[in-house]
């Protein structure tokens, strides 16, 4: 596209520079129009977003239970103290952490290794693209049963296979013993989630100019130097967003730790344990406190996503 | 030489091999266990050499598994048509029109699609019972437009900015309205990134879990993955896998298939969605 004027930074263009002129009719025109266009879907989403969240983090500071919302009185900081207090939210803090931490590098490694692969020039692209897209199409529910038949301890294939090639001398169970648990959930997640990963830095793979690689081939430098000195810093920033964006993801799991294992202690996420207080335990205001807390570290997340992905909002390039 | 170039592509095409057969063979595996039927099914066979279709007929005959895909037809195609009317003017607004509050209004609806849903599920729950919706569809219809809306907006948002500006110049020039830009002009370009963005708005309904197990409680109102979660809830040690796996397939053939035929439209809108900016 070509410049326009419309590139300039907004800033500028909003706070009357030396040379503003008044709007004219036209632009006070499409102002309008813009309100008019923005408002139904702010509204929606004040309803369905805004106002629920509000509520939460109401709810957070009140003794709020499920079967009487309503008649709830104000606590304070009563329902944090106690979360900062409790051991088990604690334990599903770490399982979070170490969850979005592990399966996050793992997905990044992956990710790299097939992207690589598939930009590659290799006989059956297309085949193998879509074998990967695979994972990524099944829903997450699914995804979890269908892991949970292949765990399962007496008749799951994985402990066949492994018996089989002499990796284990006796079956698991992968998804019920304390040391395994946690590891089973991630190894589902990576399996599941790796293909995004893949995508996405296959797409700033494919961006990348070729010249670059002809010279380095002709120059005669090796190949592991052309990735660590090329591509890696070429496609670092499009790496970081992807990162930063599966983390948050991560964080906020629920799905495949409740599918596959309940609410186990050995698993149990951040927001499996805010659930089961605000729904199973039908303590609203306990369980808003702990999701409030998710929301927090989200909020952080996000806003570093922002700076970090340096999302440009202007019309032009 | 010779001889290490060789070994090399062998090894690039082993790897290869061992990547496809990582992320196709759990799926594969669904398919070959659902063909089983009693004992057969604890027997590791790695082609099924007697296929049964029992536990298909099964899923439909011992729970509405036919309704619950229903639902989940309804509720989805219904939260991705809003989602996409809502969004299609306002991502218009926001990309092609110049106004104070813009950024903000963008990071915000960027922000809320990174919401944690758990963080809403006390208020939601609030709202849904105070609606009089609760166990009804309604309350995913409602709850589901958190995840479809800001997705749908950002991503058309995205879409629209990239639309050559000559085109929008010349209907104005020509004295036409906002809406009749939209709808004229630029929709005739969208339907590409349109369709794209309602598929990947309709997945993220179609997976939907937390919401689903909260809001809804009878059998009948419940959305396929509630539906999937619970058969082997019944007990813990006698579970139906063969039935599991079943449903599983029915509601992942589709989506793989979809995801097939739009592959290369997938990776861009998953990229505007996430990368670009």
């Amino acid at each position: 596209m070509a410049v326009a004027p419309s590139s300039l930074p907004q800033p500028e263009v909003i706070g009357r520079p030396a040379v503003a002129l008044a709007p004219s009719l036209l632009t006070r025109q499409r102002r309008r129009a813009a309100l008019y266009f923005i408002l139904p879907m702010m509204t929606v989403l004040t309803a369905v977003a805004g106002w629920p969240l509000a509520r939460t983090i109401y709810f957070s500071f009140t003794n709020a239970n499920l079967d009487n919302l309503g008649s709830q009185e104000w606590v304070g900081f009563a329902n944090f103290v106690s979360l900062a207090q409790d051991p088990e939210w604690w334990r599903a803090v770490l399982n979070t952490v170490k969850f979005a931490a592990v399966s996050v590098s793992l997905e990044t490694v992956l990710g790299l290794v097939i992207a690589l692969t598939l930009n590659a020039n290799l006989k059956g692209r297309g085949i193998v693209r879509t074998a990967v897209l695979i994972p990524w199409a099944v829903p997450t529910v699914v995804s979890a049963q269908m892991w949970n038949w292949m765990y399962n301890d007496l008749y799951g294939v994985v402990n066949a296979v492994f018996l089989k090639l002499g990796f284990i001398d006796h079956p698991y169970a992968w998804t019920a013993s304390p040391g395994l648990a946690l590891a089973a959930v991630i190894a589902v997640d990576v399996w599941k989630t790796t293909p995004f990963m893949t995508l996405l830095i296959l797409a700033a793979l494919q961006l990348l100019p070729q010249e670059i690689y002809e010279a380095a081939k002709l120059d005669g430098i090796p190949s592991p130097k052309v990735f660590y000195k090329v591509t890696l810093p070429l496609i670092r920033p499009a790496l970081m967003v992807a990162i930063i964006f599966r983390s948050l993801d991560a964080l906020r799991i629920f799905d495949l730790p409740y599918v596959l294992t309940g609410n186990s202690r050995q698993t149990a996420s951040m927001a499996v344990y805010a659930r089961q207080q605000l729904i199973d335990f039908q303590d609203v205001g306990y369980g808003s406190a702990a999701s409030t807390f998710l929301f927090a570290v989200i909020a952080v997340f996000t806003i570093i996503y922002i700076t970090a992905g340096r999302v440009r909002f202007d019309t032009g390039r | 030489m010779k001889l290490r170039r060789i070994i090399g592509t062998t090894l690039f095409y082993l790897l290869v091999a061992f990547i496809v057969v990582y992320t196709v063979f759990p799926f594969y595996w669904a398919i070959v266990s659902s063909l089983k039927e009693g004992s057969a099914l604890y027997q590791i066979e790695f082609f099924p050499k007697d296929p049964k279709w029992g536990n298909y007929a099964a899923i439909f005959r011992e729970q509405p598994f036919g309704r619950n895909i229903l639902n989940s037809v309804i509720v989805a195609v219904t939260v991705v048509s809003i989602s996409l009317v809502l969004s299609v003017t306002a991502s218009y607004a926001l990309a092609r029109i110049e106004f104070r509050g813009r950024t903000p209004l963008l990071l915000l609806v960027l922000s809320v699609s990174m919401f944690p849903q758990v963080a809403v599920l006390s208020g939601m729950f609030e709202l849904v019972s105070w609606l009089g919706i609760y166990d009804t569809l309604w309350s995913l219809t409602l709850s589901y437009m958190i995840l479809t809306l800001p997705f749908t907006t950002w991503v058309l948002t995205t879409f629209m900015r990239e639309l050559p500006k000559e085109l929008e110049e010349a209907a104005l020039v020509d004295g036409a309205k906002p809406l009749t830009i939209i709808t004229r002009v630029f929709m005739p370009l969208l339907w590409p990134a349109l369709a794209t963005t309602g598929l990947l708005a309709f997945i993220s309904a179609w997976n939907e879990f937390l919401f689903a197990i909260t809001f809804t409680l009878s059998n009948e109102r419940r959305t396929v993955p509630v539906a999937i979660a619970l058969i082997s809830g019944a007990s813990r040690f006698e579970l139906p896998w063969g039935r599991v796996m079943a449903a599983s397939v029915i509601v992942t053939v589709p989506l793989v298939l979809l995801v097939l035929i739009f592959q290369r439209r997938i990776v861009s809108g998953l990229t505007a969605g996430a990368v670009k900016g």
